[in-house]
């Protein structure tokens, strides 16, 4: 690799992400904070839902915005800039194997999905005020945890970039992302499902699930409910990540070479 | 000093329609062979088929031909964007396949559609290309000024791309290709969408990098461009090489040099021969009432053609004389004009 090259790739993304940043944090911000603002403050205020179901959804809402966000940075320039603008030539021209450009892209995601994570979190306890009882006892595993959320949103953004056409964007957002949010207990824990033992298993190809279920883990492992076991959260993103990785290099390369 | 490209028998054959890479706008269906309905690669182009050039340090080298002949896939091949079927690319001593990041240092690319970044604004499109050649900032910014004001962008530099012009992208395109200073720059079709006056400023500029010792390999439609800018050329059409050489050499291989297009009343054998008779007449073809004639003169054999069209009971309906041009030894090889 040519770390130059690599770096200035990089540079590149984050003078785009920089120039886009009020955009950006719009995108990433609200929907999240209209969540749990009404999930969190207006359902719990009210006496609907339990104080502790704060600490529930603030995991849950950070695990989604992540994988948003990773996603669409990744996946929204690439479709454009395969199919429309053609932009990306330039930079499969420079002196580096094409696949490091894939990997610059990955990474850039990866950046903007722990940003993301990290300011939701925040945000949200700003909005939940207290009581919502996250804990930091587990650093590392939470580290872990997110490096690997962030990783399945990025590599998961480069596989629908490069498998999306720019006709079916609407339907990537109906048709996969809609059901993985809903499916990806981002409202409700894993053993809440358990009333729906079908469902209940399927979800669990739902990466999401890991997603949610592992900050949920790390951050609140003191909750009345039981999460599913970080080592089994770690291994499960460890394959979807692996996967998503080499798919999304093979569709990358197709992509950009004929 | 100096880097040539070499390809030896290129081939290739597009089983599926070829994507962006091959940056092909307008693809010619000729070489597309149908097949049966149970053969699921009922889609088959044959965009090259055994192109092999060698192309001298130094030199600005012609691919001369209409759309979709092989021009931009040739192109393509040589920048590391499209895989041969078969076959050799070299630029220098690597082989654009095998040694990809060696080729890609070498080289600098204009593609046919402008693909310039639309996130940025000029000035730093032509920075981030430097930094990913690994120039130093305050050179890039030096280059990057440099040529602006070559360009005569310099006024603009500072604004976001999407607002630019047609011919202000495609002036910018070449000024990107330029910044790491290329040993080796492709073309594709540059002048397309410039008007009269910068497409001049485009070729003093191509000639001023040649003077420097580097390559240009460029692509054309544009006869008067190949004529005026290219120390040799080769004339593509149906992804093989029909002819090759110096623009002076190509037009001197036309039999005659001359070519009288004629429209008659109606074209028969007898009219044909008596043509073939006439004295400096090299070659006549006919198709219906279309006759070419390649002879070494041209106004002067009309009065002896409108005699022997009238002796044949005929009329001569239209009369059109051409001097040797790359655009008759086009029409010579293939039978179709370039613009068709």
């Amino acid at each position: 690799m040519n770390a130059k090259t690599f770096l200035a790739m990089l540079a590149r993304d984050a003078h785009v992400a920089r120039r886009n940043i009020w955009a950006l944090l719009t995108q990433t911000m609200l929907q999240p904070l209209l969540f749990t603002f009404v999930f969190g403050r207006v359902m719990t205020g009210s006496g609907m839902m339990p104080a502790s179901y704060k600490g529930m959804l603030v995991p849950g809402i950070m695990g989604m915005s992540m994988v948003m966000t990773g996603i669409q940075a990744v996946s929204m320039p690439l479709i454009a800039e395969f199919q429309f603008t053609r932009e990306i030539e330039d930079r499969l021209l420079a002196p580096m194997r094409i696949e490091w450009l894939a990997v610059e892209k990955i990474l850039a995601g990866m950046i903007q999905a722990l940003v993301s994570g990290l300011v939701v979190m925040l945000a949200a306890w700003l909005v939940l005020g207290a009581g919502v009882g996250l804990s930091f006892q587990r650093p590392l595993l939470f580290g872990l945890v997110m490096l690997l959320v962030a990783l399945f949103s990025a590599a998961g953004g480069l596989m629908l970039g490069c498998s999306v056409g720019q006709t079916q964007i609407g339907l990537m957002f109906s048709l996969v992302l809609a059901p993985m949010i809903f499916f990806g207990c981002v409202y409700y824990p894993w053993s809440a499902l358990s009333g729906f033992p079908i469902l209940q298993k399927l979800v669990l190809l739902n990466p999401l699930v890991y997603a949610s279920e592992g900050l949920r883990g790390t951050l609140v492992p003191q909750s009345q409910y039981p999460h599913i076991s970080i080592a089994v959260v770690a291994g499960a993103l460890a394959v979807f990540d692996a996967a998503l990785i080499v798919g999304g290099l093979k569709k990358f390369y197709g992509k950009a070479v004929s | 000093m100096g880097v040539g490209i070499t390809t030896k028998e290129l081939r290739k054959v597009y089983t599926s329609p070829p994507p962006m890479a091959a940056g092909v706008a307008g693809f010619g269906m000729m070489g597309m062979r149908g097949t049966g309905s149970k053969n699921k690669k009922a889609f088959e182009i044959v965009a090259l088929d055994g192109i092999s050039l060698a192309i001298q340090p130094g030199e600005i080298f012609g691919l001369l031909g209409p759309n979709g002949a092989g021009k931009s896939t040739t192109i393509g091949i040589l920048t590391t964007r499209v895989r041969p079927t078969s076959g050799e690319a070299r630029i220098g001593e690597y082989d654009v396949w095998r040694q990809q990041v060696e080729a890609k240092w070498l080289i600098g690319v204009v593609q046919q559609r402008p693909n310039l970044d639309f996130s940025l604004t000029a000035r730093e499109i032509l920075m981030f290309h430097g930094a990913y050649y690994g120039i130093g900032s305050a050179e890039r910014a030096r280059r990057a000024a440099a040529l602006l004001e070559r360009f005569q962008l310099t006024t603009r530099a500072d604004e976001m791309v999407r607002s630019y012009s047609g011919g202000m992208m495609q002036r910018l395109s070449i000024a990107r290709a330029m910044v790491h200073e290329p040993e080796v720059l492709f073309l594709d079709e540059p002048s397309t969408g410039l008007d009269p006056q910068t497409k001049l400023l485009l070729w003093e500029i191509i000639r001023e990098y040649n003077a420097r010792g580097k390559t240009i390999l460029l692509t054309t439609h544009n006869m008067d461009e190949a004529d005026e800018l290219c120390h040799r050329i080769a004339i593509v059409d149906h992804g093989r090489i029909i002819a090759e050489g110096t623009p002076a050499e190509l037009k001197a291989s036309i039999p005659g040099g001359y070519l009288v297009r004629l429209n008659v009343g109606r074209g028969s054998p007898e009219l044909i021969e008596r043509l073939q008779r006439l004295p400096g007449v090299t070659e006549v073809r006919a198709d219906g009432n279309a006759v070419d004639l390649y002879a070494d003169q041209g106004g002067a054999l009309i009065g002896a053609i409108v005699s022997v069209v009238g002796e044949s009971g005929t009329e001569l309906c239209d009369v059109h004389i051409s001097e040797p041009s790359l655009e008759n030894l086009f029409l010579h090889h293939t039978g179709r004009s370039l613009r068709q």
